[in-house]
Order: structure tokens, then C-alpha cells, then sequence
């Protein structure tokens, strides 16, 4: 456990020395709500005012941005030689990995801060009391964490920091063909099934009800039980993959 | 009584067909100095990466401080400390952070982990090291001399005070050659410079790996007493010179500088050997234009016993 946490600290030293990495991944999802709330808004209809519908869509398109670069952190530690260093040292690969999605979460939630801040700017007005916006940060933490394992043990598979690069890529892409642009009912049909369908569109879902005051039904539970499974899933894909790396 | 500092017995390793080690047996007695010498692929780096956890043998036991590396890794791991060729350190990361991060590591309490930074963190003035300013990442400095140096003085920082800490601060080799960096650990494992001439003084024994085995072990005398006590310097009048003598010469050269028109070969030292030599390789006495008696290097003993350059010297 205090490895984990020693790790931890030398994860988010390593996110300080890359600003470069942070401001993207921080410009990038800003960049895109105010293309989508400025330039293609107008011709969404969502039945209200478009920021309104599109900031839980950036949130999560936000968390993918961050929750890559650990596939990319991760990579290059199995990379260089400091892997060895640590594991003579009996640190176990859970707390070196641990140690890069705690990193991951908390670099996600000061992003979702600046996130935030930028929507409130241009509009955007929250409708949630206090447990809701508890219950919605909630959601995103689970997600973020869900998807900081899953990067993970891609770095553990990529092998080089680019290959891991890819994956951030793929998931940058993910939110669009789910209810966080535009309305999945606006999609042809084959598409609609795949984003009705898709772990996105429920955490999407239920952080925009909890946002604005609106009931979630199904959609908290479903966004639950999609990020508990991509986190056990992927958890025990990085153990067995990083035995098998160091074998 | 006390079990060795490390003990293998016929440690194998092979990648596919490739056999890495073919029966590595190493005894290394506490409070020493040991060093493992071999040309590039000889197996140091797999030997070295075996005894510290890292990978498994294919068969074979080791121990190091008496426990089994197979079964009582964590015990292992925290009996050694492991200064890596490559990455000892985490250059994206200054001194400081990197000797507060080993000591978090190293089980010292926050303020332990911390307190000695300003003595250990910034340029080791007192070991000439011109390495990263304080406060600055290793990264940029990485062609300097200061990260292998922090490394060794982090690896240190973990070790019980005790006698036997030399042994483990041996450098994990991977193109570690006569002379190399197992030179500069003599003493109190602080790093030293390189010693002129060879490492005649580097280490308490020597072994020499070569093709997955132990060629040798000894003191740095017992290897040279394998070869030849001294080694006979001539110097011959030109290249053709040279030429006829090296294949005169044969298998007893140990020594080759063809730019200095230079051979060495190996002999007792004794006045009649030479005289006799001389007049065998150079009767008209036309071809040797000088030569010198050394004290025969490790350099003369790792070329003799493996036929091979020291890959790094």
C-alpha cells in the first residue's frame, strides 16, 4: 500500500514534467465542446439549449483523452530498464500500476474541473443538488477508473510508447457514436443499436440526468455495472500481463 | 556460520535454441568484492538478472544471504540492491525525488526518506561529478557521469551497514569488461574513477564468463598466474614486420596494436625465455625494434582465456 502510494506520487511527478501531454489533453476536449457548442450546436436538436446536452459527452470525451496517456506511461516503464529497478526492490507490479491509474484519476478530475469551469462560462447551469452532483462525480470517478485499468493493461501490450499512443485515439472516437453529441435516435438505424448498446451512452446518460435534475431510471445502475466489469476485466488482464512481462 | 553472499549451482538458461548460461556455479564469499567478467553475450547480464529475482533459471539453484531466489524472492529482493546498467534511476525524475522515492521504497519513514537529501542530493563535488545541477531531471543529463554515480550512491543508501554491502553493489554487467566499471568499486563501494591501466585492483575475485560458462575464477594474480606472470611488449620495425611476427607468434599473442606496430605476448619474464624468444621470432634481428617486460593485465588474461576483445575496456 505505501508503495502504491510512493508510486503514485512518482506517477503524477512524471504528469507534471509532460505538460505537453496535460495541456492536450485538456485543450483538446475544451476545443471540441465549444466547436460543437458554437459551430454545430445550432443544428442539433435536443430539445433545449445544446451545452446543456453536450457537456456530460465531453466530460467522458475528456476522460478518454487522460485515461490514454496511461497506456503511454505505462509502456514506456516497461520499456526502460527502471521496471527492474523497482522489482529488485520487491514492488509489486499492482502498486507500480495502481500507482499510474491513481495518477490517471487525479490528473482526469483536475481536467474535469477546467471542463467545467469552461461550461459554466459559456452557459452551461446545473440543475443537480448537492447528492446528485456527489452521484454524478461519482459516475465519472468510476469511469475514469474503469478506463485508467483498461489503458493500463494496453501499455502492457503495446510495445512502444506510439503503439500505445493508438489507443487513445480509439478511445477519443468512442463518444460519438453514443447519445453524447447528438441524440442516438438521429442515427441510422444499424449505428443506433451499437450506441444504444455501448458502456458510453449509460454513464453519458446517467451523468447528464444527475446534472440537470432529471431522473436516470436504468442508466446509473447500467453505467455501475459496465465500469465495475471493464475495471475487474481489465484489472486481471494487467496482473496476468504483467507476469507475463516479467516472467 | 555465515552462508555465502551468493551461491549458484549449475544455473542454466536458454532462449529457444539459444543456450544462454550452460551450467553457471559461483560461490561468493560475504564482505567481498566480486566481479564477472565476459564478453558481449557471454551471460552476465542473464547471471546477474538470475541471482537478483528477476528471471528464472531454466534449471539450477542459487542462493543470495542464503535464501533461494526462486522461493524466497521478497527475502532476496531485500538483501540486495540492484544498480542497473540502463535505469537505476528514473531520469524523468531529479536526484532529490529519485533518492526520496528508493528510500519511500526502501521501507525509511517520509522524514528518513527526506532528511538526507541535502547532503546526498545536488553534484557529488567530492567524486568529481559534474552531473545535473539540483533540482534539475536526470534526462538531460544523461551523457553526464552523474546518473550512474547517483545510482550507485541510491544503492548504497539502502544497505545495512554492514561489511558485505560490497559485494552487492556489483554492477549487473552487460558489457562490463577488464578495466571497466567494476573498477571503480574497490574500497567502500563510493565510486572511484576508473582504474589506469586495467582493473588490476578492482575487484576481490574475479570471474570470467564466456559462452554461458565460467572460464576462470580467482584473484586478479591467480587469473594472471593462468596465463603468464608478465607480458612481453615488442615493438616491430614495420608492418611487415608486424605481419611475420603475429603469425610467427601464433596462438601466444595477448596482445595486438597493429597502429603501434605493437605485439604482446605472454612469458614467464625470465631473461633466457625472452632471449630465447627473441632469437626464435627475429634471428636476423631486423624485425623487433624494442620491447618492454609489464606485469601481465587482466585484459591479457580475458583475451588468452576466451579468445576474444573485452568488449568494453
Amino acid at each position: 500500500m505505501s508503495d502504491a502510494l510512493t508510486m503514485t506520487g512518482r506517477s503524477l511527478r512524471l504528469s507534471a514534467r509532460t505538460p505537453d501531454a496535460l495541456i492536450t489533453a485538456l485543450a483538446m476536449p475544451v476545443m471540441l465542446m465549444l466547436v460543437f457548442v458554437y459551430f454545430f450546436g445550432g443544428a442539433i436538436d435536443t430539445g433545449g439549449k445544446y451545452v446543456q446536452y453536450v457537456v456530460p459527452g465531453v466530460l467522458v470525451l475528456c476522460a478518454g483523452f487522460g485515461a490514454g496517456n496511461t497506456a503511454m506511461s505505462v509502456t514506456q516503464d516497461m520499456q526502460s530498464g527502471i521496471i527492474d529497478r523497482f522489482r529488485a526492490m520487491d514492488v509489486r507490479g499492482a502498486a507500480i500500476l495502481s500507482g499510474h491509474v491513481a495518477a490517471s484519476l487525479a490528473r482526469n478530475l483536475a481536467a474535469t474541473t477546467v471542463v467545467f469551469g469552461v461550461a459554466t462560462a459559456i452557459g452551461f447551469r446545473a440543475q443537480a443538488s448537492s447528492a446528485g452532483w456527489l452521484a454524478a462525480i461519482g459516475v465519472l470517478v468510476c469511469y475514469i477508473v474503469a478506463l485508467s485499468w483498461l489503458s493500463a493493461a494496453v501499455g502492457l501490450i503495446a510495445r512502444s510508447p506510439e503503439a500505445a499512443g493508438g489507443f487513445t485515439f480509439f478511445i477519443a472516437f468512442l463518444p460519438y457514436p453514443s447519445s453524447g453529441f447528438v441524440p442516438v435516435d438521429t442515427m441510422p438505424s444499424w449505428l443506433r443499436g451499437f450506441a444504444e448498446h455501448q458502456p458510453l451512452t449509460p454513464v453519458i446518460e446517467s451523468i447528464r440526468g444527475l446534472l440537470l435534475g432529471r431522473p436516470v431510471d436504468g442508466s446509473g445502475w447500467q453505467a455501475l455495472v459496465w465500469c465495475a466489469g471493464i475495471t475487474v476485466v481489465s484489472v486481471a488482464a494487467a496482473e496476468a500481463l504483467y507476469r507475463r512481462r516479467t516472467r | 556460520m555465515q552462508p555465502p553472499a551468493m551461491e549458484a549451482r549449475g544455473l542454466t538458461k536458454s532462449y529457444g535454441k539459444v543456450a544462454v548460461l550452460r551450467g553457471i556455479d559461483l560461490t561468493i564469499a560475504p564482505g567481498t568484492v566480486f566481479a564477472l567478467l565476459g564478453p558481449n553475450g557471454a551471460g552476465k547480464t542473464t547471471t546477474v538478472r538470475i541471482l537478483a529475482t528477476l528471471l528464472a533459471a531454466d534449471t539450477g539453484t542459487a542462493r543470495v544471504a542464503g535464501r533461494d531466489v526462486r522461493t524466497e524472492r521478497s527475502a532476496v529482493r531485500r538483501a540486495i540492491s540492484l544498480t542497473g546498467q540502463y535505469a537505476a534511476l528514473d531520469e524523468q525524475l531529479t536526484g532529490a525525488e529519485n533518492l526520496r522515492m528508493v528510500g519511500r521504497l526502501a521501507r525509511l519513514s517520509r522524514a528518513a526518506a527526506r532528511a538526507p537529501r541535502r547532503r546526498t542530493a545536488g553534484p557529488l563535488p567530492a567524486h568529481g561529478c559534474r552531473g545535473p545541477p539540483r533540482g534539475h531531471v536526470l534526462r538531460r543529463y544523461a551523457q553526464a557521469p552523474g546518473p550512474r554515480r547517483l545510482a550507485r550512491r541510491r544503492a548504497r543508501r539502502r544497505l545495512p551497514r554492514r561489511a558485505d554491502h560490497r559485494t552487492r553493489s556489483a554492477q549487473p554487467a552487460g558489457g562490463v569488461g577488464p578495466g571497466g566499471r567494476a573498477g571503480r568499486l574497490r574500497g567502500d563501494g563510493l565510486p572511484h574513477h576508473p582504474v589506469p591501466g586495467g582493473g588490476d585492483r578492482l575487484a576481490d575475485r574475479i570471474a570470467l564468463i564466456d559462452g554461458g560458462r565460467i572460464v576462470a575464477e580467482g584473484t586478479a594474480a591467480e587469473l594472471k598466474r593462468l596465463v603468464a606472470a608478465e607480458r612481453l611488449d615488442l615493438t616491430l620495425t614495420g608492418p611487415e614486420a608486424y605481419a611475420t611476427v603475429e603469425r610467427l607468434l601464433g596462438h601466444l599473442v595477448v596482445r595486438r596494436e597493429p597502429a603501434e606496430r605493437s605485439l604482446g605476448v605472454a612469458t614467464s619474464g625470465r631473461a633466457d625465455h625472452i632471449r630465447e624468444l627473441l632469437d626464435t621470432v627475429d634471428p636476423e634481428r631486423s624485425l623487433v625494434e624494442r620491447f618492454t617486460v609489464h606485469g601481465a593485465t587482466l585484459d591479457d588474461v580475458f583475451m588468452t582465456l576466451t579468445d576474444k576483445e573485452p568488449s568494453h575496456v
